[in-house]
């Protein structure tokens, strides 16, 4: 009976891999032509064509990219924005990511009168079309001497991550019987005992989800770092946008898909590594259990 | 209540009663930043939005009231006009593509496909790269002289032209491939999850009745999927409303302004043009977009659950 049925679907099962292969390369060519383009001469870039391999491998764009390219006014390569990058990104992670925690905590095991409607308020937040706060922002970042600041960015992204993270751990908690909280409680642990010796010890995979999310999301972010951030203190997308849309001088192509290869590393490397975490943050919130 | 029922000496009660009262304000206390955070940079940053945009403010914020006249400025933008335009263009195709290439995706991939894991992997991995990094991309990829165009030439195709890019008809038309692109990995895996959760003993008892497969997608299991079709398109939306990385990476809504999309209008008017009113109201109108798919969508979200 199997053996009927498994013959019978053998050719569709041929078109099956076939348009799942295909459609993997359409998803990998554009990274291939990334790489590729990275490795040529702006020679070899104007002679051949964006599949053809480098016919002498060179890391001079990468080199250049790094150290030497212009954004903007600037030729110092975009190693700066590089770091200024991390010293943005792990803070507001880690910041985001701890508030998150603990907000999803109360919001699920010490509920107060008001507290499904902050939720409501946070969810909401998830939603916001972040134009609608940019200016206000702007000027309070100003008054508070945090304007074009690595801290002012720090700040904007905890405030507009804080309501994704909360989400996370609100919805990952809710699953942990109430029961266990009520049995810690009768047992005389209070709230931080409850959290730090019964909650924290099985949070590592939802810690993951948020941790990742964040990354990702602040390494990524283009808007607020074009608003909040001038000159020296810019992110890495705002230089590699720079460098990329910087009309002086003759292009160097190889010189950009460097420049857009090392933007795109650390996420690249975290998805890599953590890629079942990113994904359930995809879709965390997104499909309902 | 305690304090009846049992005697406790004075100064263990009034500790005990301390304690209480700490661990009642904790969590309050704990959630405190938070709501300030929120509170002021989402609520009030909103309304302080709207109350500019009833105002003149031209490169500074001023608060000279002038009622809708930026709206009704607005309205009779023709640049505001081509990025609504544009956005329902591109809103419309994104959208609709997403959905029909990560449906039919995660169906073929729901077929016990070997090697399965290191295919989503393929299909999701844009969505880890940052938008600018996507649009620089595509950018080379579309490059009028040295892209796509020259690929084709030297591959004997020598008529073969493409200059969508530079072209103000059909530059919001890369756009969307470069989202598409970008999205559609994600909007799979929404699916596929949605299709793994779907009872595998109805569609036995399909087959067995001799239904097709066709016919049983069609007609047991992508109805079940509703849900996940409603959060796609919801997520969907919301990068389409705030769709503004790419754009700027790839076109910086041109040629002239014919890629501009809401998110760049505001942008642009807000901080490089000096016109703070006129870009407020349009941040309002965006808001009012979501707002318009928020709340049927949490409305019937909510009276689902009721009736659970």
């Amino acid at each position: 009976m199997t053996d009927v049925v498994r013959t019978g679907i053998r050719p569709s099962r041929v078109a099956i891999y076939g348009v799942l292969l295909l459609a993997a390369l359409v998803y990998l060519i554009p990274l291939f032509i990334m790489l590729v383009t990275s490795f040529k001469t702006p020679m070899d870039i104007r002679t051949g064509n964006l599949m053809a391999l480098p016919t002498d491998w060179t890391i001079i764009g990468w080199t250049k990219a790094w150290s030497e390219a212009c954004t903007g006014v600037d030729c110092g390569g975009i190693r700066g924005y590089f770091w200024n990058s991390f010293k943005m990104t792990v803070p507001a992670v880690l910041i985001s990511t701890l508030l998150g925690a603990f907000n999803g905590y109360v919001l699920s095991k010490w509920k107060f009168k008001g507290s499904n409607l902050f939720f409501g308020m946070l969810l909401f937040g998830c939603f916001v079309p972040f134009q609608v706060v940019l200016l206000p922002m702007a000027a309070t970042l100003g008054q508070l001497g945090l304007a074009n600041t690595t801290t002012g960015l720090v700040l904007v992204h905890v405030i507009y991550g804080v309501a994704f993270t909360t989400l996370f751990f609100r919805n990952y908690y809710v699953a942990i019987p109430d029961a266990l909280i009520k049995a810690a409680r009768l047992d005389g642990a209070g709230f931080f005992t409850i959290f730090f010796r019964i909650l924290l010890p099985m949070s590592t995979p939802i810690f993951m989800v948020s941790l990742i999310w964040q990354f990702t999301q602040i390494w990524n972010d283009f808007l607020f770092g074009v608003v909040f951030a001038s000159g020296d203190s810019q992110p890495i997308t705002v230089a590699l946008n720079n460098l990329v849309n910087t009309s002086t001088g003759v292009k160097e192509y190889n010189v950009d898909m460097a420049a857009a290869m090392i933007a795109a590393l650390p996420t690249l490397v975290v998805y890599i590594v953590a890629g079942k975490y990113f994904i359930r943050g995809l879709t965390a919130g997104s499909v309902k259990g | 209540m305690e304090h009846i029922q049992r005697q406790p000496d004075r100064v263990a009660r009034s500790r005990s009663r301390l304690l209480d009262g700490l661990q009642r304000w904790l969590p309050k206390l704990v959630v405190a930043p938070t709501f300030v955070l929120v509170g002021v940079g989402i609520y009030a940053f909103m309304i302080w939005t709207g109350v500019l945009s009833f105002t003149s403010s031209s490169f500074l914020p001023v608060y000279e009231f002038i009622g809708f006249d930026q709206y009704a400025k607005l309205m009779a933008n023709d640049r505001w006009l081509t990025a609504s335009v544009n956005l329902g263009i591109f809103g419309g195709l994104f959208i609709l593509s997403c959905l029909v290439i990560s449906v039919l995706l995660a169906i073929f991939l729901d077929q016990k496909i070997r090697q399965e894991g290191a295919i989503r992997t393929i299909y999701l991995y844009p969505m880890a790269l940052s938008m600018i990094v996507t649009g620089t991309v595509w950018k080379w990829v579309l490059n009028p002289s040295l892209g796509l165009e020259k690929l084709m030439h030297d591959w004997g195709w020598a008529s073969f032209s493409f200059d969508w890019l530079v072209s103000s008809d059909m530059a919001i038309y890369t756009i969307v491939m470069a989202a598409v692109w970008q999205a559609s990995g994600f909007v799979m895996a929404l699916f596929l999850a949605g299709l793994r959760g779907v009872d595998s003993s109805i569609i036995r008892a399909a087959r067995v009745d001799g239904a097709s497969l066709p016919l049983i997608y069609g007609k047991i299991i992508l109805p079940s999927l509703r849900p996940v079709f409603f959060s796609a398109l919801m997520v969907l939306a919301h990068i389409a409303i705030k769709s503004f990385d790419l754009v700027m990476a790839m076109t910086a809504g041109g040629p002239g302004y014919s890629t501009d999309l809401p998110a760049v209008f505001m942008y642009t008017h807000t901080f490089t043009r000096g016109q703070m009113g006129l870009g407020s109201a349009s941040a309002m109108l965006m808001l009012g977009a979501i707002l318009a798919l928020l709340v049927p969508y949490l409305y019937s979200e909510l009276r689902e659950k009721r009736h659970d």
